[in-house]
C-alpha cells in the first residue's frame, strides 16, 4: 500500500512539470498582454513594464528561469498587483476556497449521499421518486440562478442570512455552501443509487439476504461499502470542479477566494497569476484524485487484496 | 459459475435478441417511455423550427419591448420585443446539439480511454491516467480562448472543445468500473478462454459498466449545456442573435424579479429535457442490465 | 469486520458537521448602513479589487476612488461646484502667457507621520511619475510641462531638464509648453500626487513598482484619510487622519472600500444595508428604482462617450458615403429609449452632450431616406451586392444589446447584413489596437471638461485612433493650433471645425453622452451627483436620524 502510494506520488512530479510546461507556453500564445489597455501605452511605459517581468528576455529563457524561481518555491511577482507576490495571493485566497469546497462537499456527500441510498432501496417508488426528483431540480440549477434565487429569498425577503461575505458576519457561509454543493448533491445522488442498485442485484448480497440478516444491516454493512465506490471515484474530479466552479459562486457572494483570484488571471493575462494558481490547483488535483483512487481501492476488498500482495 | 459466465457469453454474442428484450422491457416502463417519447418531440421539433416557429428569431419589436405571455406571444416577449416561443424553439437546436454531440465525443473518448487504462492496468494505466491528470490541472479558460482564436469562432468547434474537456470524468469513472468488473468470475473465465482482449472490453465489460455510463451520460448533458451557456455569456461560445437554452436562461436570471416569465420558461424547458433524459436514462439501465434480466 | 461499519461510522460525524455549520451561521446583525451611520462609517461600493495605491502605478477608478482619501494634491474639484479650489497649494498664480504656474503651498499640510509638505516633495513626485523606468501609464497627462515628454520617454535622462522649479520650501513653479485652460485640473489629478520620498525609499528604489510602501503599517499618505486596514478581495478601510491640514473639515471617521465586480451583487448587498454607495446599477433594475417614492436611484449626466469606431481602410467602410449611410441609419433616441431604458443621453457628436463652453457642431439627423441614397450611391441600392460586414464588441450586455439592435436598424433602412462577434476582453483590445476589424465599439470617460481630451483621440500622431482616419487639416488644428491658442473662446471655435471634418468623414459613430448611475442610502449628505462623477469625501456626512433604506421601500 505504501509503495502504492509512494509510486504515484513519484508520477505526478512529470504530471506537474508538464502542466507548468504546456501552461507557460499556452499563456504566452493566447492573444492580448498583461499590459494592454483601452488607453495609449506609449512604447517606453512597456518597454519599461516588460523589463520588469523579464519578458524582454527570449521565451526559453523566461521558462528556465520561471523554473528555477519555482524551485525555490516563488511563484513570482503578480502582474495585475504590483506590489504582490502570487504567492502572497494564493496564501490569501486559498484557505477561503479550501474551506468553501470543504463544506460544499461536505453538503452534497451528506444529502446526496442519503438521497440517493434511500432512493436506492424502494427503486420505482415515492421513496424513489421524490428524492431523485429533488436531486433532478439540483442539476438544472447552475450555481448563477440558484445562488442570486437563495439571496433573494434568505437574504432580502426573509433577511435571515447575509448576502454576502465570508466569515464577517455569523451565518455568511451558510448559502454559498449550500449552491456550491447543490449541483454535487444532485450528481452524488444519482451515482450512489444506481452503485447501490447494481450492488443490491450481486449474489454476495442474496446471500446475505439468505442468511436472514435485517435489511438494513445488509444494506449498512454489506451493500454500501460496494455501492459507493463510483461516488468515491467521483470525489476527487469533483473537489477538482469545485475548486475551478467555486469561481462563480465567489463572485456571487462576494467571496474572496481562490477562484475569482484564477479566473481574473486568466482574463487579466496575469501571466504569473494563471501559472502560479495552476501549478498549485494541478497539485492539489493530482493529490486528490490519488486520495479518491486510494479510497475507492480500500473500500474495494479485492483491489485491496491485491495491493497487500504487493 | 461456470453455467451463468456461458451464459452471459451466449446472450452477449446473441446481440440482436439482447437489445430486442431491452426493448421490450423499456415498454414497460411508462416513465421512460414518456421521457423518449418527449426527447424525440423535442428533437422533431427543433429540426422543423425554422418552417413551424410563429415569428423569425430576429425580428424585434423595441417599442413591444418585454411583455408578458398573451394570445399572439404565447410565453411573452424579451426586452427586444421578440416573440420568446421563437426564441426558445431556436436556443433549443443549439442547446440539444451541443448536449449531443459533445457529450457523445465525451463519451466516445472517456469510455474507450478509461476501459483500456483500467483493463491493462500497470503502467500504460499510469500513464493514461496521468495524461488524464495533465489535462484536468490545464487552465481550461485559456484553452477555450486559445482555441477560439487560433481556429475562428465556430460551433462545431465549441462542441468538440466541451467535449474535450468533458471526457476526462467519464474516463475516470469508466476505469474504476472495469478495474473492478476485471476481478469478477465471468471476465476471469473469458480472459483465461483466450478471447482477445478488444473483445472482452467491448462484450464484457463496457456492456457491464453501462449502468453508471449511462446516468453519467444524462448528467453530463445538462453539465455541457450549462457550460456552454457560461462560455456564450463570456464571449466565448455562440454569438448574438444566435441562442440557446443556458444563454436564455442566464440572461432570464438577470431580470428574474422584472420580467420572470424570461427565466420561467427556457428553464422549464431545458428541465423537461433533462428529466426525460433521466427517465430514459433510468429505463435503459434497467432495461439493458444483463444481470437482473436473469431473474 | 470493523471496518464493516465504516460507512455507517462516518454519517455520524459528517451530520454533526453539518450541523455545526448550520447553527454557526445562523444569527442576526446590524446592517453596516445602520451601524455606519452611527459612527460615521462611510461603506462604499468600489468595483474591482486596487491594483495598487501607489498613486503613479494605478490606472483604474477603484484605485482612484481610494487615492483621493489617501492622498491631495496641490489643488482639489470641489465636489459641488466642480471648481477647482485650494489643496495642498492655498493659492496659486498664473503668468500672462498662460504657460507659468505658481503654486503657494500651505505651510500646515502634513503628512501622516507629521512631516511638513513641502514643494521639494511635489518635485520629485512628479519626476518619480514621469520616470520611464517606473512605468506609470498616465505619465502623458503631464506632457503638458516642459520637458516632460523627452523625460518620460528616456531622451533626456536628467530630471532637471523637467520644467518644474522649486522656487522655496512652499513656493512651486511650474512651465508649461502652451498655455492650457485646463492645467489646474490636471494638476488635481492622481498622477500628480505627491508621495512621501523617505518612505519610498525606505522599501526600494524610487522606481521600484513592487515597492511595499503601500502596505499597512508602512503607508504614509498627506490626504484627509491614512489606510488601516486592505484584505484582498474583502475590504481596504481608510480612518480620519489625524494630521491633515483640513482635518476639522472631515466628519467621516472612516471609509470603507468594498470591492465588489457584480453590479447584481452590488445591487442585493445595497438592499440588504450593507452598502451607502454603489458603483453601478443593474440596467433592469433601474425603472423599478426611478417609480419609487424616495428613490435611492441617482442619475446625472456623465462626461462619457460611447462610440463605434469605424475602420476607414476596410471595405465596405473605406467609402465614406457608406459611413455616413450607416450614422444616417442609426436611430439613436430609439436606442436609448428602449433597450437602454432613457438611461444615457442620445448624442450625434464626439464630445459629451453640454461640456461647459463648449457647443459641438450640428449632425444630421436620423434620416433612413437620404441614407438609402448614400448606399445606393455607393453601389449598394437597398443592401444589393453588399459584402457583409462584422461588429466586434467586448463581452458586456449593454454591448451586446446595442449591437443586436443596430444589426436589425440597418437591416430594417438599408437592407443590409452584419454578423456580430463578441470577444473576451484582452481578445477584443488585441483585435481593436491591431486594426483587425471593421466595426467595433469604444468608451471614453474623461477626467476633465476639456473637448480635446475627446478630440485628441483621432489625431493621425494618437497611439489610440484605431480606426485608419488621418486628415491633414484635422492634425493641424488639433496638433498645433488649438494648443497654442491663449483665448478659451478662439481655441473652442478651433475644436469645433475639428470636430465637423470628424462628423463629416464619419471615422467614429456616436451613440450617446453617458449618465453615471449609483444607489445612494438617504442617510448620505455631501456627496451630490456630478459630471465627473468624482466623490470627496472630505465632505460626506452621515446622518444618523435617517433610517437605513431596505429594498421592499
Amino acid at each position: 500500500m505504501w509503495r502504492f502510494i509512494g509510486y504515484r506520488l513519484l508520477q505526478a512530479i512529470p504530471v506537474i512539470l508538464a502542466v507548468i510546461t504546456v501552461t507557460f507556453f499556452l499563456v504566452r500564445i493566447a492573444p492580448g498582454g498583461p499590459f494592454d489597455s483601452e488607453k495609449a501605452v506609449m512604447p517606453e511605459v512597456k518597454a519599461a513594464l516588460e523589463a520588469q517581468y523579464r519578458l524582454d528576455q527570449p521565451l526559453f529563457s523566461q521558462y528556465t528561469a520561471y523554473l528555477g524561481d519555482l524551485a525555490r518555491g516563488e511563484f513570482g511577482p503578480s502582474f495585475k498587483y504590483p506590489g504582490r507576490s502570487v504567492n502572497e495571493l494564493i496564501g490569501a485566497g486559498l484557505p477561503v476556497t479550501a474551506e468553501l469546497g470543504f463544506y460544499a462537499l461536505l453538503v452534497a456527500v451528506v444529502i446526496g449521499g442519503l438521497a440517493g441510498v434511500i432512493a436506492s432501496l424502494k427503486p420505482n417508488t415515492a421513496q424513489d421518486y421524490i428524492p431523485m426528483t429533488a436531486a433532478m431540480i439540483g442539476i438544472c440549477m447552475p450555481s448563477f440562478l440558484l445562488g442570486p434565487l437563495l439571496v433573494l429569498v434568505f437574504g432580502i425577503h426573509l433577511d435571515w442570512l447575509p448576502v454576502s461575505g465570508w466569515g464577517d458576519i455569523p451565518g455568511d457561509k451558510l448559502l454559498p455552501s449550500i449552491t456550491l454543493g447543490s449541483a454535487y448533491a444532485a450528481y452524488i445522488a444519482r451515482l450512489s443509487r444506481a452503485g447501490m442498485l447494481e450492488v443490491m442485484s450481486q449474489d454476495y448480497i442474496r446471500t446475505a439476504r439468505a442468511k436472514g440478516l435485517p435489511e438494513w444491516q445488509v444494506v449498512t454493512r454489506h451493500a454500501l461499502r460496494g455501492g459507493l465506490i463510483p461516488v468515491v471515484a467521483f470525489l476527487g474530479p469533483a473537489f477538482a470542479g469545485l475548486l475551478a466552479g467555486s469561481f462563480v459562486v465567489e463572485t456571487i457572494f462576494q467571496i474572496p477566494g481562490l477562484g475569482r483570484f484564477y479566473v481574473q488571471a486568466a482574463f487579466n493575462r496575469d501571466y504569473t497569476m494563471i501559472l502560479g494558481t495552476t501549478v498549485f490547483l494541478s497539485t492539489l488535483i493530482v493529490l486528490f484524485n490519488l486520495l479518491s483512487d486510494i479510497l475507492a481501492a480500500w473500500m474495494n476488498p479485492r483491489l485491496r487484496a491485491q495491493f497487500g500482495e504487493q | 459459475m461456470t453455467t451463468e459466465v456461458i451464459t452471459d457469453i451466449t446472450e452477449a454474442e446473441q446481440g440482436s435478441s439482447l437489445w430486442h428484450d431491452a426493448w421490450l422491457r423499456l415498454r414497460k416502463n411508462k416513465l421512460a417511455l414518456f421521457g423518449g417519447i418527449t426527447l424525440i418531440l423535442f428533437v422533431i421539433i427543433a429540426i422543423l423550427t425554422p418552417w413551424i416557429a410563429p415569428y423569425s428569431y430576429e425580428t424585434q419589436n423595441l417599442d413591444l419591448g418585454a411583455t408578458p405571455p398573451s394570445a399572439a406571444h404565447w410565453l411573452g416577449t424579451d426586452i427586444f420585443g421578440r416573440d420568446l416561443l421563437t426564441q426558445i424553439m431556436y436556443g433549443g437546436r443549439i442547446s440539444l446539439a451541443v448536449g449531443f454531440v459533445a457529450t457523445s465525443v465525451a463519451l466516445i473518448i472517456g469510455i474507450s480511454w478509461g476501459a483500456v487504462a483500467g483493463y491493462v492496468g500497470g503502467r500504460v494505466d499510469a500513464a493514461m491516467m496521468r495524461f488524464v491528470d495533465i489535462l484536468y490541472a490545464l487552465p481550461f479558460m485559456i484553452f477555450i480562448v486559445l482555441l477560439m482564436v487560433v481556429f475562428g469562432r465556430n460551433i462545431l468547434l465549441l462542441f468538440l472543445a466541451i467535449g474535450a474537456v468533458e471526457w476526462l470524468t467519464m474516463a475516470r469513472i469508466m476505469r474504476s468500473q472495469v478495474q473492478q468488473l476485471r476481478q469478477q468470475e465471468f471476465v476471469e473465465a473469458a480472459i483465461s478462454l483466450g478471447l482477445p482482449p478488444s473483445t472482452i472490453i467491448r462484450r464484457h465489460l463496457i456492456p457491464n459498466a453501462l449502468g453508471p455510463i449511462i446516468v453519467y451520460t444524462t448528467l453530463t448533458i445538462p453539465s455541457v449545456m450549462l457550460l456552454e451557456a457560461f462560455l456564450s455569456f463570456l464571449g466565448l461560445g455562440i454569438q448574438p442573435p444566435q441562442t440557446s437554452w443556458g444563454l436564455l436562461i442566464s440572461y432570464g436570471a438577470e431580470t428574474m424579479e422584472e420580467f420572470p416569465w424570461l427565466l420561467i420558461f427556457p428553464g422549464l424547458a431545458l428541465t423537461l429535457t433533462l428529466f426525460s433524459l433521466n427517465f430514459l436514462g433510468d429505463g435503459l439501465r434497467d432495461a439493458l442490465d444483463v444481470r437482473r434480466s436473469k431473474d | 469486520m470493523a471496518t464493516d461499519n465504516s460507512a455507517t461510522r462516518w454519517v455520524g460525524p459528517l451530520l454533526a458537521a453539518l450541523l455545526a455549520l448550520c447553527v454557526g451561521s445562523c444569527g442576526f446583525n446590524e446592517s453596516n448602513v445602520a451601524a455606519g451611520n452611527r459612527d460615521g462609517v462611510f461603506h462604499f461600493g468600489n468595483g474591482t479589487e486596487p491594483q495598487s495605491i501607489d498613486p503613479h502605478v494605478m490606472s483604474g477608478s477603484p484605485e482612484v476612488n481610494i487615492a483621493r482619501a489617501l492622498f491631495e494634491g496641490l489643488v482639489t474639484r470641489h465636489p459641488h461646484t466642480m471648481e477647482m479650489v485650494p489643496g495642498v497649494a492655498e493659492r496659486w498664480d498664473i503668468s500672462e502667457d498662460g504657460k507659468v504656474y505658481t503654486f503657494y503651498l500651505n505651510p500646515r499640510a502634513r503628512w501622516s507621520n507629521r512631516d511638513p509638505v513641502t514643494a521639494e516633495d511635489f518635485r520629485w513626485s512628479l519626476h518619480r511619475s514621469l520616470h520611464p523606468q517606473l512605468g506609470n501609464q498616465l505619465a502623458y497627462t503631464l506632457f503638458g510641462i516642459v520637458g516632460a515628454q523627452d523625460f518620460a520617454t528616456g531622451r533626456n535622462t536628467d530630471p532637471e531638464s523637467v520644467g518644474i522649479d522649486v522656487l522655496d520650501d512652499l513656493t512651486l513653479r511650474i512651465r508649461l509648453n502652451n498655455p492650457d485652460p485646463y492645467f489646474l485640473s490636471t494638476m488635481g489629478t492622481y498622477p500628480t500626487y505627491p508621495v512621501h520620498r523617505a518612505t519610498v525609499e525606505a522599501h526600494g528604489q524610487w522606481t521600484d513598482r513592487f515597492a511595499q510602501w503601500t502596505r499597512v503599517g508602512n503607508f504614509v499618505g498627506n490626504g484627509p484619510f491614512v489606510l488601516s486596514e486592505w484584505k484582498l478581495n474583502r475590504r481596504l478601510v481608510v480612518t480620519r487622519s489625524e494630521t491633515y491640514w483640513d482635518r476639522e473639515k472631515v466628519t467621516l471617521n472612516a471609509v470603507v472600500f468594498h470591492p465588489i465586480e457584480s453590479a447584481t451583487a452590488e445591487e442585493k448587498m445595497f438592499r440588504a444595508g450593507q452598502l451607502h454607495f454603489t458603483q453601478l446599477v443593474p440596467l433592469s433594475k433601474i425603472p423599478g428604482y426611478q417609480a419609487m417614492d424616495n428613490s435611492p436611484y441617482q442619475q446625472h449626466r456623465w462626461q462619457g462617450t460611447y462610440f463605434l469606431q469605424l475602420n476607414v481602410r476596410r471595405d465596405p467602410l473605406d467609402d465614406k458615403r457608406v459611413r455616413q449611410a450607416l450614422a444616417l441609419a442609426t436611430d439613436r433616441q430609439k436606442i436609448v429609449n428602449t433597450v437602454l431604458l432613457k438611461t444615457e443621453v442620445p448624442n450625434s457628436a464626439l464630445v459629451p452632450v453640454n461640456t461647459p463652453g463648449y457647443q459641438s457642431p450640428p449632425a444630421p439627423d436620423y434620416d433612413p431616406q437620404r441614407a438609402r441614397q448614400l448606399l445606393a450611391a455607393a453601389g449598394y441600392p437597398g443592401g444589393e451586392g453588399w459584402p457583409g460586414m462584422e461588429f466586434v464588441f467586448n463581452t458586456s450586455e449593454n454591448h451586446r444589446k446595442i449591437a443586436v439592435v443596430l444589426q436589425q436598424m440597418w437591416q430594417e433602412a438599408l437592407g443590409i447584413s452584419i454578423t456580430l462577434a463578441n470577444q473576451e476582453w484582452k481578445v477584443y483590445l488585441d483585435t481593436i489596437n491591431e486594426g483587425d476589424y471593421t466595426l467595433s465599439r469604444m468608451g471614453w470617460i474623461a477626467s476633465n471638461l476639456d473637448p480635446a481630451t475627446y478630440l485628441n483621440i483621432f489625431t493621425s500622431e494618437s497611439g489610440i485612433n484605431r480606426t485608419g482616419f488621418s486628415n491633414a487639416r484635422y492634425d493641424e488644428i488639433m496638433l498645433e493650433l488649438a494648443p497654442a491658442e491663449a483665448d478659451p473662446e478662439k481655441r473652442n471655435a478651433l475644436m469645433r471645425e475639428a470636430e465637423a471634418i470628424l462628423l463629416e468623414e464619419v471615422p467614429l459613430l456616436p451613440l450617446y453622452t453617458y449618465n453615471s448611475k449609483h444607489l445612494v442610502q438617504p442617510s448620505v449628505k455631501g456627496a451630490p451627483p456630478n459630471v465627473l462623477d468624482v466623490q470627496n469625501y472630505k465632505y460626506i456626512s452621515l446622518d444618523p436620524a435617517i433610517p437605513v433604506w431596505k429594498g421592499e421601500g
